[in-house]
């Protein structure tokens, strides 16, 4: 099993659930989270003083998959979120010892 | 033993208090009886005489317009604490929303104790006009206090109009020291702040006393209430000192407010208290002036928020909104001294100059370590002046001279009880929370409370 955790622009969310969901993904967790890479952070003003912002919001996207989907659902997520511009983010691919579904004490790829 | 000493001084003022009402206790009888002499008719005959008159319709429809324009002052209120919730940081929400309930609870009943007997005394004949002793404020229902023989309006109405204006000069003080003050010494210094010193300089004009001998003219307190309330806030700031994190290495670094929509809507309800606090300064039901006001307190207001956005867009590169909504109120306290005698084309320049004026002044005290999360010392006290100014520069109601004289001797009155009394405070008991608290935020250091608690668990014990 492998984690899938993106880290995606949050305006493009909709469409990388949308792309992940024309592959056959089921389920995924989403958090809002804050970040900076080459983008760098942007100047804000506020009551006359600027200062920097340097953590810049993203979405971090969450999905555990089989060994041979991992692949597949990591080329979508690149494929959806792409603009070309720099600040898109980064996919990570996380080997996941096993999983367990609470509901029905199933473990392994069937909890998945 | 902080408890102890918060009460030890509630103690202390309740018997100041006291101490005034057994004097005045011993002079009522006196002009009861010269009271009941004159007055042979009982106040139900009076008063359904009066009622039946034909000046009893003005006078009914004018004490309800001041009745209405009360409650308009009471949403003030809520407008000040969304305010000031909102150009601060969530963790210290609670302690803001509790400071303005205590404000206006503390400033109503403050007044009726003291406060309105002490500003609208009536100044013996002779008497300098600076100080009259205060006391509760009820009376005996009677016709010459219920009806057109005491003014447009009756003795209560004019005790509760008044009294809502009194809280707001505690509530322009609250938002500049917010975020760092000590709960117990804040509420402390409000309530002398509102039940002593504002009376005072209060009287000086609207009492009848030295400034409006000399032809001063506030219409509804740019000076007597803004101006007051401003220069308090800036004695409190210059003892409290700025939050920490706001001035580093000789750079300003920006606290943001947590929530510009709730910033907004308190600009909004204070825009629309304001048709009240302006409106009901007329002090009856008169369409002429009741509308004239009314047009000059949005004018001003309007040009006001253009001001400032002009102002911030060439000056700051962007159009902010906080300081637009700075400009509104900055133009709202700017027309308040002469909302009745600036002619509407006057309230607009009073106005833009008043939002121009606001984007420098808050710049400016930033500039130099003066640190004010709302701006409420350069809108109130700032434009509290211009505002006292204007009514000389763009109106015929009163000279240069006085009207300078005017605003700075208020101002002068309460930066210096501000200094006193708050620097005394600081002294005996502290002014500020340790910088542990004020690092995890009020909230959870003065009231063991979260304003926001969405994530987490409540256990109890």
């Amino acid at each position: 099993m492998k984690l899938v955790k993106a880290i995606i622009k949050p305006f493009k969310l909709e469409e990388v659930k949308e792309a992940l969901a024309d592959i056959g993904i089921e389920g995924m967790t989403v958090t809002e989270v804050k970040g900076f890479g080459r983008q760098k952070g942007h100047t804000e003003i506020y009551r006359g003083s600027e200062y920097t912002v340097d953590f810049l919001p993203k979405v971090m996207v969450e999905i555990v998959v089989d060994d041979a989907d991992a692949e597949k659902t990591s080329d979508a997520i690149v494929k959806a979120a792409k603009t070309g511009k720099i600040g898109d983010g980064k996919v990570f691919i996380i080997p996941v010892e096993t999983a367990i579904r609470i509901r029905t004490d199933e473990s392994g790829a069937e909890a998945l | 033993m902080k408890i102890k000493k918060t009460l030890l001084a509630l103690l202390l003022s309740s018997s100041a208090f006291l101490l005034a009402g057994t004097v005045g206790a011993q002079e009522l009888p006196v002009a009861e009886a010269a009271e009941a002499v004159a007055d042979a008719v009982s106040f139900e005959d009076g008063y359904a005489a009066f009622m039946d008159s034909p000046g009893a319709a003005f006078f009914t429809i004018s004490n309800l317009w001041l009745l209405i324009s009360a409650a308009l002052v009471f949403i003030m209120h809520l407008g000040f604490a969304t305010v000031e919730s909102g150009l601060s940081q969530s963790k210290n929400t609670v302690n803001i929303l509790f400071k303005n309930v205590f404000i206006i609870s503390m400033g109503i009943l403050t007044y009726a104790l003291w406060g309105f007997n002490a500003m609208y005394p009536g100044f013996a004949e002779g008497s300098a006009g600076v100080f009259a002793m205060g006391s509760w404020f009820d009376v005996d229902a009677s016709v010459a206090m219920m009806t057109a023989e005491y003014a447009d309006y009756t003795w209560y109405t004019d005790f509760i109009f008044q009294a809502m204006f009194a809280a707001t000069a505690a509530t322009i003080v609250s938002g500049a020291v917010a975020e760092r003050v000590k709960l117990s010494s804040f509420m402390i210094f409000a309530t002398l702040l509102v039940m002593f010193a504002y009376p005072i300089t209060g009287s000086w004009q609207w009492g009848g006393g030295w400034l409006s001998a000399r032809g001063f003219y506030d219409f509804a307190g740019s000076s007597l209430v803004h101006g007051f309330g401003g220069f308090a806030a800036l004695a409190c700031v210059i003892v409290l000192g700025p939050r920490a994190g706001k001035y580093v290495n000789g750079q300003i670094r920006p606290i943001l407010g947590h929530s510009m929509p709730l910033a907004t809507i308190g600009v909004f309800l204070l825009f629309l208290g304001w048709f009240g606090f302006n409106g009901g300064s007329v002090l009856n039901a008169d369409p002429y002036l009741v509308s004239l006001v009314f047009v000059t307190t949005a004018l001003a207001a309007a040009g006001g928020a253009i001001g400032s956005m002009i102002t911030s867009w060439l000056f700051l590169k962007k159009p902010d909104l906080s300081m637009s909504l700075n400009g509104i109120l900055a133009g709202l306290v700017g027309i308040t001294a002469g909302a009745d005698s600036i002619m509407p084309f006057w309230a607009i320049i009073t106005g833009l100059i008043a939002g121009v004026l606001v984007v420098f002044s808050i710049i400016f005290f930033d500039k130099i370590k003066i640190d004010d999360p709302v701006g409420a010392i350069s809108v109130h006290g700032v434009c509290g002046i211009f505002g006292t100014l204007a009514v000389a520069l763009f109106s015929d109601a009163a000279g240069f001279g006085i009207q300078l004289i005017g605003t700075l001797s208020v101002g002068a009155f309460a930066f210096v009880f501000g200094l006193v009394v708050f620097g005394l405070l600081k002294v005996v008991m502290g002014v500020r929370v340790s910088p542990e608290e004020e690092a995890e935020g009020l909230d959870i250091g003065e009231h063991g409370q979260e304003a926001y608690p969405d994530f987490g668990t409540a256990r109890t014990r």
